[in-house]
């Protein structure tokens, strides 16, 4: 029997086979909005999402509504508390000055960012490493973690002054904490039998950690990247409020003093709102980098939209 | 039987760990063997060691006393010689079907073009086509398990060892997987290792089964399977297929798992009788 007509029948044989036998399952997990008509099924998926977007956006409308009603009902001045109005009104007026000082803080932010992710990497590839390491690493981690910003942000200025390196280090200080453990947990959570599977291969340490300890912790890595966004958006905010030359921190500063209440609060929406689209970011990054994370939880049964 | 060199020997294997404060023997001098090309299953108990075993053969771990011959020179703890299967089919959810079928030979230093270009023509016998670019989770149970299949052959190692692969899938589907695994094997002609808690597979895909006892395990039962070849399914319902099982199961059932059992010994005895 020669080899390659053996094959042949068998090539027939086994897909005719699987052909009864197993069908793939459906995939379902990219159905929404695809579908070729709108049946029952689509309709229910959209009204699903839509219920879940519009859910939070209504419920911030009302209450912005209640807090527009109570300032016109008590007549409550402005320097105590402005309508949202008078707020939406100054911010548009003010629109110029308002951008000039949140530039610098973006880039305080995404500096600081770019910074704690780099030493998070090395700090969690070394631990993974060497066993002693991670002995002398951890428990500094976590003590560097009891310290109050409070006390931190103005001792920086005191040392440092008022330019760009002592807010980085406040940054990086709070920042670095939730980046690094979810590196940690996320090598560390990797499959025994995988790593096994690689070494039977005959991969040595280096591969392993590239191959596999790497890919299982970025998932962690981005859930703790999203903390670490919101908070590092806050620490830069505040230690240019103890001192800075430009910046939304100082600006807030600035405006409370001359009792221009609708300006701070100004201030904290542009605030906000930078918060939120470097969050949204780290979506559009997970989804760039590890497209299969997402397909693959969709894929899974997914009855939440 | 010819009297060639076994492809993979292993020569009075013995390992214990420790277990607390104590040392739990795990496997107590087995010695078995396959011929170039043959097809050996070991079936035993829960417990029996049958994954450590399989960790020494892939040189994983190395045995407190004996050794693994392959080709007939030492290879105990060499990690190259064999190609392992585990029972969960580890494939990598952030690689493609294609990417995890070349698994080894990228670890190997094959460039991954060249790699790809070796697996996709596998594609069919193993009976993913059209698979090649998805991702794991969306192929089924019988599929996941070809394409770690795949993963495996494609080493181009001397021997396989192959580790309940077909213990997670349903029994319908696993029946169909045995029938497709003879026939590729036919093929091929790989030596093969299979360890399996499943009696009729043993039987059906088998030349020689090796029946462990509990910890610490011994060789209970070796079973030459003299059925004629190529198998296929409509053996198994036959007298001479089911003689074979009842050898092993009178040893894996009768004198293992329930020993106590009288139903069973009244069994055995009208066929003795």
């Amino acid at each position: 029997m020669h080899p390659s007509s053996a094959s042949d029948s068998l090539h027939e044989t086994a897909t005719g086979r699987f052909q009864d036998l197993e069908a793939p399952p459906p995939d379902t997990s990219f159905s929404l909005g695809e579908s070729p008509g709108w049946g029952v099924e689509a309709r229910a998926a959209l009204a699903r999402r839509a219920v879940f977007v519009l859910t939070p956006l209504v419920a911030a409308l009302v209450a912005i509504g209640i807090w527009q009603f109570v300032v016109a009902a008590t007549g409550v001045s402005a320097d105590i508390l402005p309508s949202p109005g008078r707020v939406l009104n100054m911010a548009w007026r003010y629109r110029d000055d308002l951008w000039l000082n949140t530039v610098p803080t973006l880039e305080e932010t995404l500096l600081g960012l770019a910074v704690t992710i780099s030493a998070a990497a090395l700090f969690a590839t070394v631990t993974d490493f060497s066993v002693w390491a991670r002995r002398i690493i951890y428990p500094l981690l976590v003590a560097s973690q009891t310290i109050p910003i409070m006390i931190i942000a103005p001792l920086m200025v005191i040392w440092f002054g008022f330019g760009l390196f002592p807010k980085l280090l406040v940054i990086v200080l709070v920042s670095f904490f939730p980046i690094t453990v979810a590196l940690m947990d996320g090598f560390n959570s990797t499959e025994p039998e995988a790593a096994n599977l690689l070494r039977s291969m005959g991969a040595n340490r280096v591969q392993e950690f590239l191959k596999v300890r790497v890919p299982t912790a970025l998932p962690y890595f981005f859930t703790g990247l999203r903390i670490s966004v919101a908070w590092s958006v806050v620490a830069a905010i505040f230690s240019e409020y103890v001192g800075a030359e430009q910046g939304l921190g100082i600006y807030m500063q600035i405006q409370k003093n001359d009792f221009r209440t609708d300006l701070v609060l100004a201030a904290v929406l542009v605030t906000s709102l930078a918060s939120v689209a470097l969050f949204a970011l780290t979506y559009i990054v997970q989804i760039v980098t590890i497209p299969w994370y997402s397909k693959s939880k969709r894929g899974q049964g997914a009855s939440r939209p | 039987m010819a009297l060639s060199r076994p492809k993979i020997e292993t020569i009075s294997l013995r390992k214990s760990y420790r277990h607390g404060r104590q040392m739990v023997a795990v496997l107590d001098g087995i010695s078995l063997h396959a011929q170039p090309g043959e097809f050996v299953s070991i079936i035993g108990p829960s417990g029996s060691g049958k994954s450590t075993l399989f960790n020494i053969a892939a040189g994983l771990e190395m045995p407190d006393a004996g050794e693994i011959r392959i080709d007939g020179e030492i290879a105990t703890g060499k990690r190259e010689k064999c190609a392992y299967m585990p029972q969960k089919d580890l494939l990598f959810p952030w690689r493609k079907v294609i990417d995890n079928t070349v698994l080894g030979l990228e670890i190997q230093g094959m460039r991954k073009k060249q790699a790809r270009a070796k697996a996709a023509p596998l594609f069919a016998t193993f009976g993913l086509t059209g698979f090649e670019n998805a991702y794991a989770f969306q192929l089924s149970g019988g599929m996941r398990q070809r394409a770690a299949l795949l993963r495996t052959v494609i080493q181009d190692r001397s021997v396989l060892l192959l580790d309940e692969p077909f213990g997670a899938l349903d029994s319908l589907t696993r029946t169909s997987m045995q029938a497709w695994l003879t026939q590729v094997w036919e093929t091929y002609e790989w030596t093969v290792l299979l360890v399996t808690h499943d009696i009729q597979e043993a039987v059906f895909l088998s030349d020689r089964v090796y029946v462990l006892t509990r910890r610490p395990a011994r060789i209970d039962l070796v079973v030459e399977i003299a059925l004629p070849r190529p198998r296929s399914l409509g053996m198994l319902g036959s007298p001479e297929f089911a003689h074979f099982e009842k050898q092993l199961f009178q040893a894996l059932v009768e004198r293992q798992v329930a020993p106590s059992d009288a139903s069973l010994r009244a069994t055995s005895q009208h066929v003795a009788g």
